[in-house]
């Protein structure tokens, strides 16, 4: 094997060179770390900066690697380019065994270091907000201590074709989510029909609801504003729009809300394919064939989706 | 008609060769030789690259404005559906079985693939399946609409109630292609094992070979799954049975692991040969030998298993318990070791180089550069925290296209750039091509970077309508695919008239080292016949000045005689 290096030692000049084009990398690869916080939306639940905090991780050592890489393809396309008539042949280097256990050994040990800190935030989010499958028909009384850490809840969120409506412990219903700032909440996410996606960007949490099963989901949010919930899994002709808004609010206004919505009558809630769906049927059914969407589900409080929305 | 003197072995070429007598026919017919079965493969793929071209820029016309208005949501879904399933059961698996056609026998010294008839019958199959697929656009309710991966319960929803509906046509059509598939890969693995040239041991293989053997045989673990799956979801679909339906007691997530088991390695298949023709080109332009040839060899069946091993990570939010998707996470993670060093290898294989920039360079440069930015969001989302957040968002969407057209796409332009000289007898015009490339990068990076935005602030993928706050992502995002529908046009230029009229190409116009470069331009029906030379050299010896085969110089000859 021949080796990359000259015979006589180490080169003074191209140490100097490799060491400033390694800084400058370093320096680029904190820029893009600190920069990426910015790409998110905001941080709305305790899951949220860690799920931040890996990002950028990740973000800061691939920038090194990926401007490492690129960097070395930007230097041959400018000095190791051919003039014209140049058919010479380039310095017929095969390989360097201790370079190639250098680039296996390290990238493995970077993974091995990425995993590990990821199974630990893992470990970190599931103490903040479990979740658990359970089959529909199983034992309930496992479903119902689910996560007895839980401050609010078991609030039923029910997924269809496509609308999401929402039933809180004391029978008040929804079709937006109020939730309490800074409480743990306990979700008991189920679907009537297809595989729905619970999906809060703010809140950085997202999981899949599968119809046949009951899916016990905590979280806590801890900013106050007015968030969008979007079903994530493609659900059908309508799924653009099964989107609703999660309400954080102040635990006063949390009570007030509930107490205020529980006096109202049931009506139906926010049902966003059915304006779709009954404009295609009016232009006489145009289109590809769809499933009629679900019936609007019965509310207290239909929200208003005209407000705007935080994030 | 002619009084040019031609070898009269041309005779039996399967091309278009300048002088002798036209025999275009050949193409449309059940033709057993591997380089006119190649070239089926790759007209036809292009063909279905222009169709599903043309559905991603209905979709991204759709996406350039927050409301649904240019077409009913419905239709959107159909059209979205469709792009997936065209670009990569007919654009993507078929090409590269072009080139595996093209390029096995003639870089192995075979004279043809080990069953041919075989060969024949898996190629006429695309165009079968071909119809099936289009043919579902006129099926009552329109095609399948639940999107490539094909959920149940929402694939198993047959609005109309009809037996003959899309989602039963796609199925049929997956089906016949996963059987074309397996067809081919066990021709191509045979041929490798057993056909080639004397001397030519596993470690003096050309990487492509090593790369296409390494992606079959993938197909042949993976495939069956898929099919197993696909067959379970025609029988509830049409004939009531309920392994997936959770009102008869199946279970949906089941499918997930059908489906994944072999649709993630599927990614592998397609983007192993790009590996290969990148190890190919990359030495060819920089004048070097690749660097490492035998890690770069090893490391593509350290993908092949892995890539076995981590279905899972499409399923992170769908209910998986914890040690199942730390497990997944890390065999996922695991892979950015065996690429690593086949993209450090090719990094080292520029490096000190002689670089020419001619068109296939520019598609591989592009290629690897993007393929890098790939990889780093390919681990970002393996990430189990990052994916609950990103899944489902534009950011994978983002991310696979920067796989399968910004590294895919740019090799398979690369590779059909590179070896047009070889099996058409002509060379293409290099102006055209650089203006080809040029569309295409600035295209695909201003229709895929924006959209990892998009994704990272919340944007669900399959949308035909979003809030307009991602209005932005989307405009820059349909400009650029309406430049990569632009930049088609230089391409088919190029090769229309190249192919008709261009210059006559040299038997080694790259001067690039290799079997099928000992061959004529393009080489007869059976490559080399009875004189098949020895290998006694690695591949890629450029700049070592030693032989490839024992008799090199009676090779070379005889292949500017022809």
């Amino acid at each position: 094997m021949t080796s990359t290096a000259p015979k006589n030692g180490p080169n003074i000049g191209s140490i100097v060179v490799i060491s400033i084009a390694i800084a400058i990398n370093l320096a680029i690869a904190k820029l893009m770390a600190t920069w990426s916080y910015s790409w998110f939306p905001p941080q709305a639940s305790s899951a949220a900066a860690y799920v931040d905090d890996l990002f950028a991780l990740e973000t800061g050592i691939g920038s090194f690697i990926f401007f490492g890489c690129t960097g070395v393809m930007g230097w041959v396309l400018l000095f190791n380019r051919a003039g014209k008539y140049d058919e010479s042949d380039g310095a017929p280097i095969e390989g360097n065994t201790i370079l190639e256990i250098i680039w296996t050994v390290i990238p493995l040990l970077l993974v091995f270091a990425i995993a590990f800190t990821s199974m630990k935030v893992n470990d970190t989010l599931n103490a903040l907000g479990p979740k658990q499958k359970y089959a529909i028909g199983a034992d309930t009384s496992a479903l119902l201590s689910a996560d007895p850490l839980a401050q609010v809840g078991p609030i039923q969120v029910i997924a269809r074709q496509w609308s999401w409506e929402f039933r809180y412990p004391d029978g008040v219903r929804s079709s937006e989510l109020h939730l309490p700032i800074d409480q743990r909440v306990n979700l008991q996410l189920q679907s009537e029909d297809v595989i729905h996606s619970f999906y809060v960007p703010a809140f950085r949490l997202k999981q899949d609801i599968v119809p046949g099963s009951l899916i016990s989901y905590s979280l806590t949010p801890t900013r106050e504003g007015r968030f969008r919930l979007r079903d994530a899994m493609f659900s059908g002709a309508y799924m653009s729009v099964n989107q609703s808004n999660v309400i954080v609010e102040s635990e006063q206004a949390y009570s007030d809300w509930l107490k205020r919505s529980a006096k109202q009558a049931l009506q139906p809630g926010l049902d966003p394919g059915r304006v779709l769906y009954d404009r295609r049927i009016a232009r006489g059914d145009k289109g590809w064939a769809t499933v009629p969407p679900a019936p609007a589900p019965m509310v207290n409080d239909p929200g208003d989706p005209s407000i705007p929305h935080d994030a | 008609m002619t009084t040019t003197n031609y070898d009269p072995r041309i005779l039996k070429a399967p091309h278009p060769v300048p002088g002798a007598p036209d025999n275009w026919k050949r193409f449309f017919s059940f033709n057993t030789d591997a380089k006119v079965i190649g070239i089926q493969y790759i007209a036809t793929s292009l063909f279905f690259l222009l169709v599903g071209g043309l559905l991603a820029m209905i979709v991204r016309g759709e996406l350039i404005t927050p409301p649904a208005d240019l077409v009913d949501p419905s239709v959107y879904n159909g059209l979205y559906t469709m792009h997936g399933t065209v670009m990569l059961f007919l654009f993507l698996f078929p090409i590269l079985n072009g080139f595996n056609n093209l390029l096995i026998p003639t870089m192995i010294g075979a004279p043809d693939m080990a069953f041919p008839k075989l060969n024949a019958a898996a190629f006429w199959l695309v165009p079968l399946f071909a119809v099936v697929l289009m043919g579902s656009f006129f099926a009552p309710g329109g095609p399948a609409s639940s999107g490539w991966w094909s959920y149940p319960p929402m694939s198993l929803q047959n609005p109309l109630n009809h037996f003959l509906n899309g989602q039963f046509l796609w199925i049929l059509a997956v089906a016949l292609s996963g059987i074309s598939s397996i067809m081919g890969a066990v021709n191509f693995v045979t041929t490798i094992i057993r056909m080639r040239a004397p001397g030519m041991g596993f470690f003096k293989m050309p990487i492509f070979v090593w790369t296409a053997w390494a992606a079959q045989t993938i197909q042949l673990v993976g495939l069956p799954a898929l099919t197993g799956g696909a067959v379970m979801l025609l029988f509830d679909l049409s004939f009531g049975t309920s392994f997936f339906r959770p009102e008869g007691g199946g279970d949906p997530v089941l499918f997930q692991h059908f489906f994944w088991f072999y649709s993630h390695p599927a990614v592998y298949v397609l983007v192993l040969p790009v590996f290969g023709i990148f190890s190919e080109l990359f030495p060819v332009y920089a004048r070097k030998p690749l660097f490492g040839y035998r890690f770069v060899a090893i490391a593509s069946f350290g993908i092949t298993f892995l890539s076995l091993i981590v279905w899972v990570h499409h399923m992170f939010y769908s209910g998986t318990p914890m040690w199942m998707r730390n497990l997944f996470m890390a065999t996922t993670m695991l892979i950015a070791v065996p690429t690593g060093v086949k993209v450090f290898a090719w990094l080292g294989t520029l490096w000190k180089g002689n670089l020419r920039l001619s068109t296939p360079m520019l598609f591989c440069l592009g290629g690897l550069f993007n393929f890098i930015f790939a990889g780093i969001t390919g681990v970002m989302l393996a990430t189990v925290p990052i994916d609950v957040h990103v899944g489902n968002t534009y950011f994978v969407v983002a991310h696979f296209h920067y796989v399968i057209f910004n590294t895919i796409g740019f090799g398979v332009f690369a590779g059909i750039y590179h070896w047009f000289p070889k099996f058409t007898g002509r060379m293409y015009y290099e102006g055209l091509g650089k203006v080809h490339f040029a569309l295409t990068f600035m295209g695909a990076t201003l229709n895929w970077l924006p959209l990892h935005w998009a994704g990272l602030l919340g944007m669900p993928r399959r949308v035909a309508s979003y809030d307009p706050e991602f209005a932005i992502w989307n405009v820059i995002a349909s400009i650029g695919a309406f430049m990569l529908g632009v930049a088609s046009i230089p391409f088919i230029l190029n090769m229309v008239s190249s192919w008709a009229r261009g210059p006559q190409a040299p038997p080694n116009p790259w001067r690039a080292i290799g079997l099928e470069w000992l061959l004529p331009s393009p080489p007869p029906a059976e490559n080399f016949e009875d004189d098949i030379p020895t290998v006694i050299s690695e591949p890629y010896g450029y700049g070592l000045g030693h032989p490839l085969v024992e008799d090199e110089a009676f090779y070379v000859r005889r292949s500017q005689e022809a």
